[in-house]
């Protein structure tokens, strides 16, 4: 039994593509469960950087690595190609610059994870239809207290991909817990991509 | 007024459990010191405080490293002197960050200093007489062989972490470097991988300010029977306002008048001035002038990275240890960029470390306040050293 338990799903399909003794840098890393379960299941090594102080708090309490500090403003304490895997979870969505963090990721890791909610998921699509910004599980927020200013779909996400030299290696969609394989941009409400430089 | 003021910036809490009556103790090292600068101290006394107990394996010791004005006398107060309390007493005590219960905290002196241990102030015996300015330039680097002797002495192998805030901090950074199998923690806090042109122009003004008192005497000033008390207090006045952010001084001071009126004169009419004097007089009453030429000098030359010629991430490749870092983003001595050039040399060598920036009004000085999520910061961190 694991004192990091993984209670959402996008981080347990990260941590089952994480293979041992990996080094990994996970950008808004919270309060470090993602990497502290690493540390611990993976034997991983790396750091969380966090901007919120009770997160980094959270972070040094638990004796995951924190590096405070804002990744908007990019990455430059990290030196090229320094991690094997690059982190960022249900974060994307919330990023001024979503297109300088990507390359920032792949600049200093050789892989990149991101997790985001799908806007494309039917519930969401439905909401809309019915003249409402979708609230659920991962779209929490209200329209005047979201930090959710750059939501895609799995279809927007991997068309961004296509045109910014990325390449997709793995994609998990996810409802409920579950993988989504049929249509997932329409029956999943999170998506996990795996990609590397195209 | 004024002192209220002068509480709020500096008084210690007693909130949390004080260790009550200290003592200092004092050791004699007979082992020469070479020193960076080429001399040699043929024999030297070490001043210094511990608190808490040491363990049975030994391996529950913290030293403390003091910053310029500092000294051994960490935290607890002197029997008789209840006013005489520790540089750190809000953070070092039982149930406080640096936990009296848990660790065997140590407190030092360093030479040159003027508290006791060998410094300027002792008799050289060469001469049969004060050093005064003779007493050599010592380095970071010398501080922490000296303080090496000293763990030694308490059988101490590996310190569960070396521990200092500005000039510490450097100290806490130069034994990860020098000693890597010695530390096993190291807390790096409101410090710099080496001064700045703004920095050393600040020391040397302040220096100046010393050199140039005519009481100084060439350094030799004990013999006279005076100090250079108007170049100390100076100093002191510059440094101080160095210390301090814009932001605090404008909360705290503005532009009160003492009078509450302008006079025009040359007196003290606004609150910072008296504020600025008052701290001036007092250091000047306390501080020897020698030490603090050679405390800033010391502060100066600090470059671990002139080893690998200016590479601070191949200088920190010989550190073994885990690291915290902390910075104050109202710190402009030594701002949170400093500490990132810390963290990124650390970083690149896939080093364990943790970068906490405390958002504090207080500047420089912020190490040493009282502020609860600084606090948590470091009591967390130490919290998880295993003993």
């Amino acid at each position: 039994m694991s004192t990091y338990p993984l209670d959402r799903a996008d981080l347990a399909a990260i941590a089952g593509w994480i293979p041992p003794g990996a080094h990994i840098l996970d950008l808004g890393c919270g309060d470090g469960t993602l990497l502290g379960y690493l540390a611990e299941q993976r034997g991983a090594s790396g750091y969380g950087v966090e901007i919120s102080r009770d997160d980094v708090l959270a972070c040094v309490r638990r004796g995951v690595n924190v590096i405070q500090g804002d990744i908007e403003r990019g990455l430059s304490d990290f030196a090229d190609g320094s991690f094997d895997y690059v982190i960022l979870s249900q974060t994307l969505q919330a990023v001024k610059n979503s297109e300088y963090v990507v390359q920032e990721m792949l600049r200093v890791g050789r892989q990149g994870i991101v997790t985001f909610p799908n806007f494309g998921y039917w519930r969401n699509r439905l909401q809309v239809m019915l003249g409402r910004m979708p609230v659920s599980d991962n779209l929490p927020y209200d329209w005047y207290d979201t930090p959710n200013i750059h939501l895609c779909t799995v279809a927007d996400f991997e068309d961004f991909c296509a045109g910014h030299g990325v390449r997709v290696l793995e994609r998990i969609v996810i409802r409920n817990g579950g993988v989504v394989s049929l249509l997932p941009n329409l029956l999943g409400s999170l998506a996990v991509y795996r990609f590397e430089r195209g | 007024m004024q002192r209220e003021r002068i509480g709020f910036l500096f008084m210690d809490s007693e909130k949390t459990g004080s260790i009550g009556v200290v003592a200092p103790q004092r050791v004699r090292f007979t082992q020469p010191l070479v020193l960076r600068c080429g001399a040699t101290l043929t024999d030297y006394d070490l001043v210094y405080e511990t608190y808490g107990m040491l363990n049975a394996t030994r391996s529950n010791a913290i030293l403390v490293c003091h910053a310029l004005s500092g000294s051994h006398h960490v935290a607890g107060r002197y029997a008789g002197e209840p006013k005489n309390t520790g540089w750190w007493n809000n953070i070092v005590g039982p149930g406080k960050p640096l936990d009296t219960d848990r660790f065997f905290i140590v407190g030092v002196n360093n030479p040159g200093g003027c508290h006791g241990s060998t410094g300027p102030a002792t008799i050289n015996p060469a001469s049969g007489k004060p050093w005064g300015a003779d007493f050599p330039l010592v380095a970071v680097i010398d501080w922490v062989h000296a303080q090496a002797r000293l763990a030694d002495h308490l059988g101490i192998d590996a310190w569960a972490a070396v521990v200092g805030g500005s000039l510490g901090g450097m100290q806490a950074l130069r034994w990860a470097i020098t000693y890597p199998e010695r530390i096993r923690h190291a807390l790096v806090i409101a410090a710099a991988p080496r001064l700045t042109a703004q920095n050393i122009a600040f020391n040397d003004v302040a220096r100046q300010a010393i050199l140039t008192d005519p009481d100084f005497h060439g350094g030799h000033y004990y013999e006279h029977g005076v100090v250079p008390r108007r170049g100390l207090r100076l100093a002191r006045m510059l440094g101080h306002i160095t210390y301090l952010s814009d932001d605090a001084m404008a909360a705290k001071f503005g532009r009160e008048l003492r009078a509450g009126e302008l006079r025009f004169h040359f007196d003290v009419e606004f609150e910072i001035e008296s504020y600025l004097r008052h701290q001036g007089d007092k250091f000047a009453d306390s501080f020897d002038a020698n030490t603090y030429l050679l405390m800033t000098k010391t502060l100066d030359y600090f470059d671990p990275a002139r080893e690998c010629d200016g590479d601070l991430s191949a200088t920190m490749a010989k550190a073994r240890a885990k690291f915290l870092v902390v910075s104050f983003t109202t710190d402009w001595r030594f701002s949170p960029a400093r500490s990132r050039e810390i963290v990124k040399a650390l970083l690149d060598n896939h080093l364990d470390v943790s970068y906490a920036e405390i958002t504090s009004p207080h500047g420089h000085d912020s190490f040493l306040m009282e502020d609860a999520h600084y606090h948590a910061i470091l009591r967390s961190y130490l919290e998880n050293i295993a003993l």
